[in-house]
């Protein structure tokens, strides 16, 4: 209990971190990920193609690896002194675009198939059938499976802290340095991931109510 | 339903319209990939010189061992993770409360904190009882990166099975008790193999997900193929500058081709599955994303039917 209290001020600005670079990377995520999903349901066979590769390559590559290309090589060739903290934010996003990605294109897939060739026949053109008809439809069923993206982002975010961000490993990394019981840290540590985790499950189950509709 | 649902048939003038679009896109795409070479090139990333020191056998040899302690690394992860998931299963569909509680709680706490934690507290602790532990020379970090990943995937594993095991027909598990066959028999015999074989592919794509996670060991400096390889990278110089690209590049090379390989067999066994009519569905190959989607996973198979399997990759 001393620890908490004896370090708060660490506790919260590592807690407050892990909170801002899990929700920028969400954002980011969420619209990399959308517009990918667009890209490899779109009539034109390029980006049909770049989609695809952007999701096999990055999903098969770890985590770790981007975050390394991210601080060693992304500052020599674009932007020169970049903060670690958009640099971390630019690895995470891209990292759970590619899941956001396929979490939408087979939301995409369980709209029934009437609805698109009823926008079709309509006259609509291929971005408004997907703006305006599956897309908003398909929103219902991304809902469950973007909650535990979420959270798995908010996890993989920790890595963050390995590499010079501020947030709940670097408090962790910083309290065992000062050498105090590895168990009692990890126990706190622990907790603060619980809470954003809980947090994040209510809230899309909340969002999962409010949107569900009888089909 | 197929992406050609979302648009028309081209007609002429949209054949024309998307001839351009296509122009475009592949200009924009050549164009974002043409920029970083040429950026790269500028900072003499891509001069032969580089290049070169691909021929020094130190190098070769520091990521020939890097690969292998990787694999090494991955090995015994998986074989661990895959025992404890076993027995975490069971322990949770157990009859006594007890035995449920403590693996449920196992499970839960493990799962939600994230892998690079639990490796790092990890690291400390063995840190701390080196000698007691017996450990000697990396075989603190080793232990330290096996464990973690263990006790991490062994409990995602543990919450595939459960829903593989689940998924088995009731009149299965009637069927061996009115044989007359005792809890154990009818777990080991008859629930667990019917439920590996209905997950094996969320099974073998949650190891790749394990062989990604491998490269956590560069946090707590275990000289893995990423560490080794930012290591040659950073302890190099050629013409004034750090030969980051061409390792980075030799190095998810690496990473990716393992990866892909791995999942193109969980794909594999999810087609050689489909065709089966063994009445229980197998479950598709995707990489879980956390385990309580497993149990999901099967309700999805069932109710998706073709137009689901349509969109697998």
């Amino acid at each position: 209990m001393n620890l908490l209290f004896d370090y708060f001020p660490e506790f919260r600005e590592g807690f407050l971190g892990t909170l801002s670079l899990t929700a920028a990377s969400a954002a980011l995520a969420l619209i990399l990920g959308i517009v990918m999903a667009g890209f490899r349901v779109s009539p034109i066979p390029p980006l049909r193609a770049f989609g695809t590769a952007w999701v096999t390559l990055l999903r098969n590559t770890p985590l770790t690896l981007l975050f390394l290309i991210a601080f060693f090589v992304i500052p020599q060739i674009l932007f020169p002194g970049t903060s670690p903290y958009k640099l971390a934010v630019g690895a995470l996003g891209c990292y759970t675009s590619t899941f956001i990605c396929e979490a939408v294109r087979s939301g995409i897939s369980t709209v029934p198939i009437g609805q698109a060739e009823a926008a079709r026949s309509l006259g609509m053109t291929f971005f408004q059938t997907l703006r305006m008809i599956v897309l908003p439809q398909a929103t219902r069923t991304v809902i469950p499976p973007l909650s535990s993206i979420f959270i798995a982002l908010t996890k993989n975010s920790a890595i963050a802290g390995a590499f010079s961000n501020t947030e709940l490993f670097n408090v962790s990394k910083l309290l065992n340095d000062k050498g105090y019981p590895t168990g009692w840290i990890f126990l706190w540590i622990a907790l603060a991931y619980l809470v954003i985790t809980l947090a994040i499950s209510g809230l899309f189950r909340l969002l999962e109510r409010r949107m569900e509709v009888a089909r | 339903m197929s992406a050609s649902v979302l648009y028309d048939a081209p007609g002429p003038k949209a054949r024309i319209r998307n001839r351009v679009y296509s122009v475009i896109g592949t200009l924009a795409v050549l164009g974002l990939i043409a920029f970083i070479v040429v950026r790269l090139n500028d900072k003499g990333q891509f001069a032969p010189e580089m290049w070169d020191i691909f021929n020094y056998a130190g190098v070769r040899n520091d990521i020939v061992d890097g690969l292998l302690t990787t694999l090494q690394v991955f090995a015994v992860a998986a074989v661990l993770s895959l025992a404890l998931g076993v027995v975490l299963a069971v322990g949770r569909l157990s009859d006594h409360k007890a035995v449920r509680w403590f693996a449920t709680g196992f499970i839960e706490l493990f799962r939600s904190i994230p892998l690079l934690i639990t490796i790092y507290a990890l690291w400390q602790i063995f840190l701390t009882y080196k000698n007691d532990l017996g450990f000697a020379g990396d075989g603190t970090e080793f232990w330290a990166l096996v464990v973690g990943l263990a006790v991490y995937n062994g409990s995602v594993q543990a919450e595939v099975l459960r829903a593989g095991i689940n998924s088995v027909p009731k009149g299965q598990r009637e069927a061996a008790y009115a044989l007359g066959m005792r809890k154990t028999q009818v777990m080991m015999t008859i629930l667990i193999p019917q439920g590996v074989r209905a997950m094996l592919p969320t099974i073998i794509s949650q190891l790749v997900v394990t062989l990604k996670d491998t490269s956590l060991g560069y946090v707590i400096t275990y000289q893995e193929l990423l560490y080794q390889v930012q290591q040659i990278a950073g302890n190099t110089v050629v013409n004034d500058d750090y030969p980051y690209v061409p390792l980075i590049i030799v190095g998810g090379a690496i990473y990716v081709a393992l990866c892909m390989a791995l999942s193109a067999l969980a794909t594999w066994i999810e087609r050689r599955g489909r065709r089966a009519k063994s009445g229980i569905a197998v479950a598709p190959a995707e990489q879980p994303i956390a385990a309580g989607d497993a149990l999901d996973v099967i309700d999805h198979s069932e109710v998706a039917g073709p137009a689901g399997t349509a969109t697998k990759n």
